[in-house]
């Protein structure tokens, strides 16, 4: 092996394929942020307990009804999505003529009750989620072993974020998304069902997180808190890449999770916090976000 | 930037002020020599270790009302100064031997220092944003406890002793720590209400209301907005160090994110933008807890329940109501 600066080589990736991981799952979640914030104004506190909730469902969808990983792929997001369908239409659709603070303290109420409700039933301690046979083994690449799933996860994150971006961007749909976040009024004159499209995008953006559940489950274990240690450091993302933009909330999630990789490789001590440094030291940089529009 | 401009010269006339300024003071009066009167004789009825918990607690949630309820700031990040201030004040106790008359200010400059950094930060964005950025800042405080030597990881700092105030009075007992804790409570309080009802506080005020019309009156917002985040996060250092002392503990608790979930449903609960509504509200929150504690996992639901009540039906709070029913500021 060469040693690259006393670093082995297979360490470098090993931790560089983690923090691309972890990046996959902080571009899904601080996209679905991005998109309710531009058109629901709230902060989405329940996005983690949400995720945390993905996990849980496919867990469920296995050990209850034998439904496996593939279908759980595809249904989790519709059942979760559908419950934060419910949850817009009954609570939070209450907030929001007043301050976006009351948005905020809600979903941190919601959240919490999901958090305990099922640590009550399943306990703390986290639940294995096996990986699916298509996908197990790995690739010898030379220079590093490349787990088949944990290339899965990031492809499947790619190209879930692109197609987020081409259907915001580029239909029709993601058109009429577009005029209401910038100005709803005016989009609901020109006979668009503005009300409706935001409960759609809400349980879209909720979708998303439960998607990054699902493909999270077989690498962390399926735990009630996974989701609240991600979504801090999710929010820390979001500050960095500015809400202004889909393809700045996807381009800041990735590249923060390969920082926080090599931070692993070089200075160990500092991997949970280099991500809140960083934003520390944008925040005296360009205070609104690297692809922020100043308010 | 002084407050010249805001302060009116009263007319020089032999008549009193108008009435409308003279009765929040005669009310609030009242009021405090009723909580100092109940306060006083109330380790005679109830368990004083439960009474101390609440004091502590309920001067954590007034430093967070000052902030939230008359700076318009909603930190989600209060649990970095508390617990900050609960482990300096611990440590400085533990293993420097120094008394409480300087380790609980010790445990407030921590709260201040680290205050003056995290606001300066978090003031140059608004709104949500502030309240991430200051929830982001607190867990990376979290990150640094759970890895720092001195905060001892999972165990905490344990054991710290209370020792004797300027050297003479020996707090190991109940009783007597509690008046201790009763009189810097109440200095807080007054303190806090002396602020909210200066031209500062009134500033401050206006600046909640509308900030770009305070600035186009000359006041410099992001100076406010600091020091009233400064103030604040060194009273929430000097609750985090009181604590330390009557817990003789300090852990990884007092840091997490869900300390500082639970100073912001206290200050809910009892009423924000109210003198005395964090203290109720830090009663009920407390009791609740303390009768709820053996059902585990369920404290966090009903919290996440009251929570979601109090934003949807109960936005003013306890006292909120109760000071809209008699008419009174509260």
């Amino acid at each position: 092996m060469i040693p690259f600066l006393d670093i082995p080589v297979q360490a470098l990736f090993g931790q560089l394929l983690l923090g691309l991981i972890n990046g996959s799952f902080y571009a899904l979640l601080s996209l679905g942020l991005a998109i309710i914030f531009g058109l629901l104004n709230i902060i989405n506190f329940t996005h983690g307990a949400q995720y945390m909730l993905g996990a849980f469902v496919a867990w469920m969808l296995l050990n209850y009804l034998g439904i496996g990983y593939w279908w759980a792929l595809l249904l989790v997001p519709i059942i979760v999505g559908a419950s934060g369908v419910v949850i817009e239409r009954l609570l939070i659709s209450r907030l929001y003529k007043l301050d976006h603070i009351y948005g905020l303290l809600l979903t941190f109420g919601i959240a919490l009750i999901m958090q305990g409700l099922l640590r009550n039933e399943y306990g703390a301690s986290g639940m294995p989620y096996a990986i699916p046979p298509e996908l197990a083994g790995g690739q010898r690449l030379g220079f590093m072993f490349l787990p088949n799933y944990r290339a899965w996860v990031i492809v499947a994150s790619v190209s879930v974020c692109l197609g987020t971006w081409l259907l915001i961007e580029c239909t029709r749909l993601g058109a009429y998304l577009r005029a209401a976040t910038e100005n709803p009024a005016l989009t609901q004159a020109f006979g668009i069902n503005v009300p409706l499209l935001v409960t759609l995008t809400y349980g879209f953006g909720v979708g998303l997180a439960a998607l990054a559940g699902v493909l999270a489950a077989p690498i962390y274990s399926v735990n009630p808190n996974m989701g609240a240690d991600i979504i801090i450091v999710v929010f820390a993302v979001v500050v960095i890449g500015g809400m202004g933009s889909i393809l700045g909330a996807i381009v800041s999630g990735f590249a923060l999770g390969l920082i926080e990789g090599l931070t692993k490789v070089f200075y160990p001590e500092a991997s949970t916090t280099v991500i809140f440094v960083i934003m520390a030291i944008v925040l005296l940089v360009k205070p609104a976000g690297l692809f922020g529009r100043t308010a | 930037m002084t407050m010249v401009q805001e302060i009116a010269v009263p007319p020089l006339t032999a008549t009193p002020t108008p009435m409308r300024a003279a009765e929040p003071a005669a009310h609030y009066g009242r009021l405090f020599i009723a909580l100092t009167a109940v306060l006083l004789v109330a380790p005679f009825a109830v368990y004083p270790m439960f009474l101390m918990t609440l004091l502590c607690f309920a001067l954590f949630a007034c430093a967070f009302n000052l902030l939230l309820g008359y700076g318009g700031l909603l930190s989600f990040g209060h649990a970095a100064y508390f617990g900050m201030g609960a482990y300096i004040t611990g440590y400085a106790a533990k293993s420097w031997g120094l008394g409480p008359e300087l380790t609980v200010p010790l445990g407030a400059l921590t709260g201040a220092g680290l205050g003056l950094v995290f606001g300066a930060l978090a003031i140059r964005r608004q709104g949500i944003y502030f309240s991430m950025i200051t929830l982001a800042l607190a867990q990376m405080v979290f990150f640094f406890c759970l890895q720092a030597a001195f905060t001892h990881g999972e165990d905490g700092i344990q054991g710290i002793p209370r020792g004797h105030l300027f050297g003479l009075v020996d707090l190991s007992d109940d009783r007597v720590l509690y008046y201790v804790v009763l009189a810097l409570f109440m200095a807080g309080l007054l303190g806090i209400f002396r602020i909210i009802h200066s031209p500062f506080g009134q500033v401050l005020k206006a600046i909640r209301e509308n900030e770009p019309r305070a600035i186009s009156l000359g006041y410099n917002a992001a100076r406010y907005k600091l020091a009233v985040f400064v103030i604040s996060s060194a009273i929430a250092g000097a609750a985090g160090g009181m604590k330390a002392l009557v817990f003789q503990l300090a852990t990884l608790t007092d840091v997490h994110w869900t300390m500082s979930g639970e100073v912001v449903l206290m200050t809910l609960v009892g009423g924000m933008g109210t003198v005395f509504g964090p203290i109720v509200g830090a009663a009920v929150i407390i009791t609740m807890q303390n009768y709820l504690a053996h059902l585990g996992a369920w404290v966090t639901v009903v919290q996440g329940a009251i929570f979601v009540a109090c934003v949807l039906l109960f936005r003013e709070g306890i006292v909120g109501v109760i000071g809209r029913c008699l008419r009174w500021r509260l």
